[in-house]
């Protein structure tokens, strides 16, 4: 079958890609585009590895066409730095050593800006609800909860 | 997974035929949180899928006096439970839609998709079911409405007919004095398939020290082959005053119709226990919001809800 012309912005920047119609938003992203930040964790929704934003919303990038996106807005990690340097939510990861292996810390990243996009001062239960769709094997979690509460400033 | 065709139509009309024209070969994508597992897993293998995102009136999410609630088949969860309207006056349906997968999946999954999926376990159907909710559906044939506690026919297998789509499930706006509760037993916190859940939608009448019941409707999920009405635990309750005692006798009414398994989730007597403790807790928790009371939505939360008459 013939790819499919799809149109889109990536971090901002605007890009264009073909595919076939069976290709996930995560493959494409990673084999066709190059943003492998973005990882194959679990490939069935379950564990939040490939999460990304479609127009500002949290997605498992596993679990979208990548012929959907056509005219939307995708957010991978690689838009989470500036020039400037890191984002807050990355310096805390480092500062809390909130990895070890770090396949699903892009993930987490992700999923975490998300919610202080929609919740500056979440509580330690509001971060744990969010990211319950995010699963880490090495932390635990409690480093990871740890840095985002203290990169939206609410540490106590 | 196998290739296909991609198609995103912008109108029902276009919709139905590329569904039409394929018949069993097509399948409608909404969130794709269930269907692009299955097409991995090669559970189906359609020529063509059917991406209904574009088509307006499946992205409705409306609540009017007139016209009730209306929610077009591919609304994801987290724009019904963000939606004021729909927390105020169908509280039921936000607590189910905020219980279905993480916050990933809730970005994309939508009620309609819950229903056409038809998992016995779906935890939008039994709060849809007791709201007395109805599927719009369209076809080669025009329009029909089918009442939701019978649009699943098993697991996994719904009452659409080839070259047929959900458009929109839509229900009454509740009466005064009335209020509804979803809530599901899972041995997690978050991200779990219900072992149990239990839905209820209630309408009292009398003062509000002698409160009777005008009419209840109590739904449950993951004990049969399809989410389950039990009209008569419903009808049990009419005309009765609102006590534990009444309550409890539509909780063992519940307990036998329902028909569990034994399977990785828990075993069938785990589970028609549960059924009387969910559904006491649904139509506790209905009652409360009736009278106007705070019930919190039922996020598998810290913050254990009190279900007990006051």
């Amino acid at each position: 079958m013939s790819k499919i012309h799809v149109q889109c912005t990536i971090n901002g920047e605007p890009t264009e890609f073909l595919c076939e119609a069976r290709q996930s938003l995560l493959e494409v992203l990673r084999e066709e585009l190059g943003f492998t930040g973005t990882k194959e964790g679990c490939n069935d929704g379950n564990c939040g590895a490939c999460s990304v934003t479609v127009d500002g919303v949290l997605v498992d990038s596993c679990l979208i066409l990548a012929a959907e996106v056509q005219d939307k807005t995708v957010g991978t990690v690689e838009g989470l730095a500036s020039a400037e340097g890191l984002h807050p939510l990355q310096q805390k990861f480092l500062e809390h050593a909130s990895l070890q292996c770090g396949i699903c810390t892009p993930g987490f990243l992700v999923a975490s800006k998300a919610l202080l996009d929609a919740n500056p001062n979440p509580s330690q239960h509001e971060i744990r609800h969010w990211l319950a769709g995010n699963l880490c094997r090495c932390t635990g979690y409690d480093k990871i909860v740890r840095a985002v509460l203290d990169a939206a400033g609410t540490a106590e | 997974m196998r290739d296909f065709e991609y198609t995103a139509p912008s109108t029902l009309r276009e919709a139905v035929k590329l569904l039409s024209e394929k018949g069993e070969a097509a399948r409608v994508l909404a969130g794709g949180t269930d269907l692009i597992v299955q097409l991995r897993a090669r559970r189906f293998q359609p020529e063509r899928v059917v991406d209904v995102k574009n088509i307006p009136e499946v992205n409705e999410l409306s609540v009017s006096p007139r016209k009730g609630l209306r929610i077009g088949a591919a609304v994801p969860c987290h724009r019904i439970y963000a939606d004021e309207g729909v927390k105020e006056q169908f509280a039921g349906l936000t607590d189910a839609s905020m219980i279905i997968g993480g916050i990933q999946i809730q970005g994309r999954a939508s009620l309609g998709g819950n229903l056409c999926n038809a998992s016995p376990s779906a935890d939008s159907i039994p709060a849809l079911i007791a709201y007395g909710a109805e599927a719009e559906v369209i076809g080669p044939d025009g329009k029909r409405k089918i009442a939701v506690e019978d649009f699943c026919t098993g697991p996994g297998s719904n009452a659409l007919k080839p070259g047929e789509m959900l458009v929109a499930i839509r229900m009454p706006l509740p009466k005064n004095n009335s209020g509804g509760h979803y809530l599901r037993f899972i041995p997690r916190n978050e991200m779990d398939i219900a072992v149990v859940g239990a839905g209820a939608f209630v309408e009292l009448g009398g003062r509000s020290k002698t409160r009777v019941f005008k009419s209840a409707r109590i739904a449950l999920a993951a004990v049969a082959p399809t989410p389950l009405l039990v009209a008569e635990a419903g009808a049990s309750l009419e005309g009765q005053p609102v006590t534990e005692e009444t309550i409890a006798a539509a909780a063992a009414i519940a307990q036998e119709a329902a028909r569990p398994i034994s399977d990785m989730r828990g075993p069938a007597e785990y589970r028609r226990h549960l059924v009387g403790v969910l559904t006491k807790r649904a139509l506790i928790g209905a009652v409360k919001r009736a009278n106007g009371e705070f019930v919190p939505n039922a996020v598998q939360s810290n913050g254990h809800p009190v279900y007990q008459l006051s």
